[in-house]
């Protein structure tokens, strides 16, 4: 769980670094290429990898939770009112989001990349997702969506970051404390990163 | 002061509990959480009902027998407090108190407030011990341990398996008691011998009791009455790992 989770909280970096280029203001030529890069035997490995990481992580979570709901049959009439930690109490429903967003967004850009899906209009070819990003963000629905779904994942990933280090047994009186104020800046990092983009694209840009 | 008590009863292990409502009157607040039940159950035995079954010992906050799920809390609202440590001056006048006992697959009830915590037992059973030669005490300067490390060993001893880590856990993991007992060992030298294959049968017999898995939480560390840290959890997830790395085959 927590070693997959490293995995895809360092994915998640390198696809907001790439995707913050389509805001380099250069038309999208840099874009373009960090997109040609993807193409790379060495990045197709990596590829096989993360989608490895995001089945064990989702199919580990789901088993996980059902072993933990069944661990207390009958519930508590007073739900406990203190934790130390609220994110982690959600930690599955935030999951569930992320994945309903997963799938939505693997179905408008890794689908079309596969052929799987019908090119859209405003896309050249199957790899042009900047003219595909663009088309969607200027639908306000549809930023609006990926907008609250940046805000869930950054939930997921304040407890998250500490929590693997916790699991691993990483903890020391020194560096815990800065790994959790690292956490949550990675949390906001992430989710305020690609929050940026669509907020970009719907309101101060005109193609 | 008056309070109204809201209680499960559960004639045995089998039967279907519910909650019952006893109004209490005249309730001192200077009475420990546990008195107070006595005063009510002497009140139910006068008027020849059962009084409510619920357990205690030492009533000094050192055995850990005691343990009441208190308005949603393990133990009540004071932290770092026993049941038998609470007392009726942590309440208000007129006050609504649900008491439940722990909820978990592990701990089945046996009658109203009464759980079975055998489960924690037979971890402790499983390999919660180091084995040494009997006979007159070694000299102590030959096994020299810092201070911090003997603190810190201390700290997870002071452990005293009530179960409301259990109780306060929304996945009901013993992680935090299995930490607690697996810690005291493994940071002092005459524990070290043993620790991985400690770790090893204590963290199985664990998941064979039907405890959930810990989601670092933290709610156990929250509520435990003895303080006890989550970094004994990082320690035990470190000493598992480095005993499924590093377990070496007899012969």
């Amino acid at each position: 769980m927590a070693l997959a989770g490293i995995f895809l909280m360092l994915f998640l970096v390198s696809h907001l670094l790439t995707n913050l280029l389509m805001l380099a203001g250069d038309g999208g030529k840099a874009f373009d290429r960090a997109v040609e890069l993807l193409g790379h035997p060495a990045v197709k490995i990596v590829e096989y990898l993360l989608f490895a990481a995001f089945i064990i992580h989702i199919v580990l979570g789901v088993i996980l939770q059902l072993i933990n709901y069944n661990a207390r049959p009958v519930k508590y009439k007073k739900a406990p009112r203190t934790e130390i930690s609220t994110f982690s109490r959600y930690m599955f429903h935030t999951g569930v989001i992320i994945l309903v967003f997963l799938v939505i967004h693997l179905i408008n850009f890794f689908f079309v990349r596969l052929g799987w899906a019908p090119l859209p209009e405003t896309a050249a070819h199957s790899h042009d997702f900047r003219p595909m990003a663009v088309a969607l963000f200027q639908n306000p629905w549809y930023s609006g969506f990926y907008v609250v779904c940046m805000l869930f994942l950054g939930f997921h990933l304040k407890h998250a970051f500490q929590s693997a280090f916790q699991s691993l047994g990483l903890n020391h009186t020194k560096y815990t404390p800065a790994i959790k104020i690292i956490g949550t800046l990675y949390a906001i990092f992430i989710s305020v990163g690609f929050a940026l983009i669509p907020v970009y694209f719907l309101f101060f840009y005109s193609s | 002061m008056n309070v109204t008590l809201k209680i499960w009863r559960q004639k045995n292990a089998q039967a279907k509990g519910k909650f019952n409502t006893y109004p209490l009157k005249d309730v001192s607040p200077e009475m420990s959480f546990l008195e107070m039940l006595d005063y009510l159950n002497m009140q139910l035995t006068e008027q020849g009902e059962e009084p409510v079954a619920f357990e205690h010992d030492c009533r000094e906050g050192i055995c850990g027998t005691c343990g009441l799920y208190i308005n949603g809390r393990p133990h009540g609202p004071m932290r770092n407090t026993t049941t038998c440590e609470l007392h009726m001056r942590s309440f208000k006048d007129g006050e609504i108190i649900y008491i439940e006992p722990w909820r978990a697959r592990a701990f089945p009830i046996m009658k109203d407030l009464i759980v079975d915590r055998s489960s924690f037992e037979r971890i402790m059973r499983a390999a919660g011990f180091i084995n040494t030669n009997t006979g007159s005490a070694p000299e102590a300067n030959s096994n020299p341990v810092s201070k911090i490390i003997a603190d810190k060993a201390f700290d997870a001893a002071t452990c005293i398996g009530c179960g409301a880590c259990v109780a306060a856990c929304k996945n009901s993991s013993a992680m935090l008691y299995a930490a607690a007992k697996i810690a005291q060992y493994a940071m002092i030298p005459q524990g070290k011998v043993e620790a991985k294959d400690r770790v090893d049968k204590m963290v199985r017999q664990m998941d064979a009791e039907g405890f959930g898995f810990c989601s670092n939480t933290y709610g156990c560390e929250f509520d435990c009455p003895k303080g006890i840290s989550v970094d004994f959890i990082a320690l035990m997830n470190r000493e598992f790992l480095s005993s499924k790395a590093c377990k070496q085959k007899h012969g």
